[in-house]
């Protein structure tokens, strides 16, 4: 059975569906990404499937209950780390832990006992006592994760957990997301960060104004919607782009420009690059395609805000 | 990692409660002390100072005829400061609601326990004023021990209400309007600084009908050592106040975090 399943999910604000009939299941254990840019519906998706809305159509069930009859008894079993940290600020990292606990109704004992783990397991071992406004933002971000934990979830829902963090803080917490996949929970990401959905992901699904634009995993997707490589040419000291992009449109299967660079989507780039040794003041990077090129042309390259 | 046993806690919205306990607790002294001192300048300045100039009302001085007054007031105040200003600041400011709201625990637990937290502060308040009073020889017999119920009813009438005005309010500068409309003018026309009966009859009427009046009306004489004149009619009034704000702030709050 699915840990969560969505089918024909709807929410309408202000007249405007913002989940337009999005349909999806999760197997237990898996790490499942919810992609979109921003506005797409992924908060309101995680949502629905939390009970914290009702839909204006179609079902959720989460952990074998119907959302949002059953949503608290499925709560229960689940973590959930918010887009913005609402960690209590009147509260040490210690005693947010032990406050969040006793609203599962664990026993204070039971969590106190739970909290020096789930602290080193967010790399806050020594920051028992300290209060939330000294912490760094990557802190923060990992106390909310472990506080996400302090019922031993069986599912986990982390809406964007990395957004706004530096490298070294996101890498410590796709380390600690990979354990908890091993550790047999199931994950759902929101992000759009795109290596992330890649490293982390086992399925995703794309979505974008409220609808399903693709799905699959990170491999296939990028099989199914783009060429298998990538090469960008930069126009560089008095090169001309626009000739050489239109001498060379046939020898890619897909080109796109934006700005100063062309992106030659290809099968085979070995003709393109001869031509590139030898065009003056063009610089360019070959590389293999990726989940971004996949996003960028499922959803457009235009801002969203 | 170890795992949890889960389940529902027994009182739901208990968590809630204890965890705004927890808070107060770090601050409990200066919290008290602050509530004290503004009520009780009031009541010993206008109490010793004006009443020395005013006869005695119903053959009790002025100054205990405005403890009585001052108890009620009070715990008004302390309920309507928690219900507006901090439950403001913990459902929109830190989101503390939301968080709570991704346990098993729902809306109705989250406003229930901020409902009985808030009249626990009125409580602490009400209990300080009364603690004074006593210590002033204001309150006579052990009939002035119903006073700590009368204003825990009193501090959830008023929680409540402030509860649907926080519902509603986009800002802090929204609470305002609840002191300058609602919280003010009753308080005037309350019996809290005078008798009812210097007022136009309509107004008294009007008075009579608001949930300080009733708070007062079991206060007053339990301070004076009689029993309440209608006092079952009183308690009701304020439990009917809270239990019917409290359907209302729940059903507003819940279209504004959960739609
Ligand atoms: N409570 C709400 N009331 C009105 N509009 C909302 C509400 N929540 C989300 N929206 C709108 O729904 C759209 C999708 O929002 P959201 O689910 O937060 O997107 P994402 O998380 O993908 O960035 C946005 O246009 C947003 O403004
Ligand atoms: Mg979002």
């Amino acid at each position: 059975m699915a840990a969560l399943s969505a089918a024909g999910l709807r929410k309408t604000y202000g007249g405007t569906e913002v989940v337009a009939g999005l349909s999806f299941a999760v197997e237990a254990g898996r790490c499942f990404g919810l992609l979109g840019p921003n506005g797409a519906g992924k908060t309101t998706t995680l949502r629905l499937c939390l009970g914290l809305t009702a839909p204006d159509g179609g079902t959720v069930t989460l952990n074998g209950h119907a959302i949002p009859a059953a949503a608290q008894q499925a709560r229960a079993r689940v973590g959930v780390v918010p887009q913005f940290d609402n960690l209590d600020p009147d509260f040490t990292c210690a005693e947010n832990l032990l406050v969040f606990g006793r609203y599962f109704g664990l026993a204070d004992a039971d969590v106190r006992q739970r909290i020096p783990q789930l602290l080193d397991f967010a790399g806050l071992g020594s920051k028992a006592d300290a209060r939330i406004a000294t912490l760094s933002g990557g802190m923060k971000r990992r106390l909310t994760l472990a506080r996400a934990l302090v019922n031993d979830p069986d599912l986990v829902f982390l809406d964007e957990p990395t957004t706004g963090l530096d490298p070294q803080a996101r890498h410590l917490i796709w380390e600690r997301l990979k354990q908890l996949k091993s550790a047999g929970k199931t994950l759902i990401l929101t992000t759009h960060f795109m290596d992330e959905a890649e490293r982390l992901c086992d399925t995703l699904i794309v979505i974008d104004h409220g609808r399903k634009i693709a799905e699959g995993s990170p491999r296939e997707l990028i099989a199914a919607h783009i060429e298998p490589q990538v090469v960008e040419v930069y126009d560089e000291a008095g090169g001309d782009l626009p000739a050489f992009v239109a001498a060379h449109r046939d020898l890619a299967g897909r080109v796109e420009t934006s700005g100063e660079t062309a992106f030659f989507y290809c099968g085979e780039p070995r003709p393109l690059l001869a031509r590139l040794a030898e065009a003056p003041g063009l610089r360019y990077v070959h590389r293999a395609s990726n989940l971004e090129d996949v996003f960028i042309k499922l959803t457009g390259r235009e801002l969203r805000d | 990692m170890l795992s949890a046993a889960v389940r529902p806690p027994a009182v739901r919205w208990f968590p809630v409660w204890q965890r705004n306990f927890l808070v107060w607790k770090k601050l409990a002294l200066p919290s008290i002390l602050g509530n004290l001192a503004d009520p009780l300048i009031y009541m010993l300045g206008l109490g010793y100072g004006l009443g020395a100039m005013l006869p005695e009302i119903n053959g009790r001085s002025y100054v205990a005829f405005l403890a009585a007054g001052t108890v009620c007031a009070s715990t008004m105040n302390a309920a309507t400061f928690e219900a507006l200003y901090s439950a403001f600041s913990r459902m929109h400011v830190q989101k503390t609601w939301d968080a709570i709201l991704n346990t098993p625990l729902g809306l109705a637990d989250v406003v229930a326990g901020e409902l009985f937290w808030a009249a626990t502060k009125s409580l602490f308040s009400g209990a300080a004023i009364l603690v004074v009073v006593a210590a002033l020889g204001l309150a006579s017999g052990p009939l002035a021990l119903w006073v700590l119920p009368a204003i825990v009813l009193t501090g959830l009438a008023f929680a409540a209400l402030g509860l649907i005005w926080n519902a509603l309010a986009p800002s802090y500068d929204f609470f305002m309007y609840y002191f300058t409309l609602f919280i003010t003018p009753m308080t005037l026309i309350s019996g809290v600084f005078f008798p009812t009966d210097q007022l136009p009859g309509w107004l008294a009427t009007v008075g009579g009908w608001l949930p300080l009046a009733q708070g007062v009306a079991l206060v007053r004489p339990l301070l004076a050592g009689q029993v309440p004149a209608d006092a079952l009619i009183h308690i009701m009034a304020l439990l009917a106040t809270a239990g019917v704000a409290f359907v209302i702030a729940l059903r507003l709050t819940r279209r504004r975090l959960l739609k």
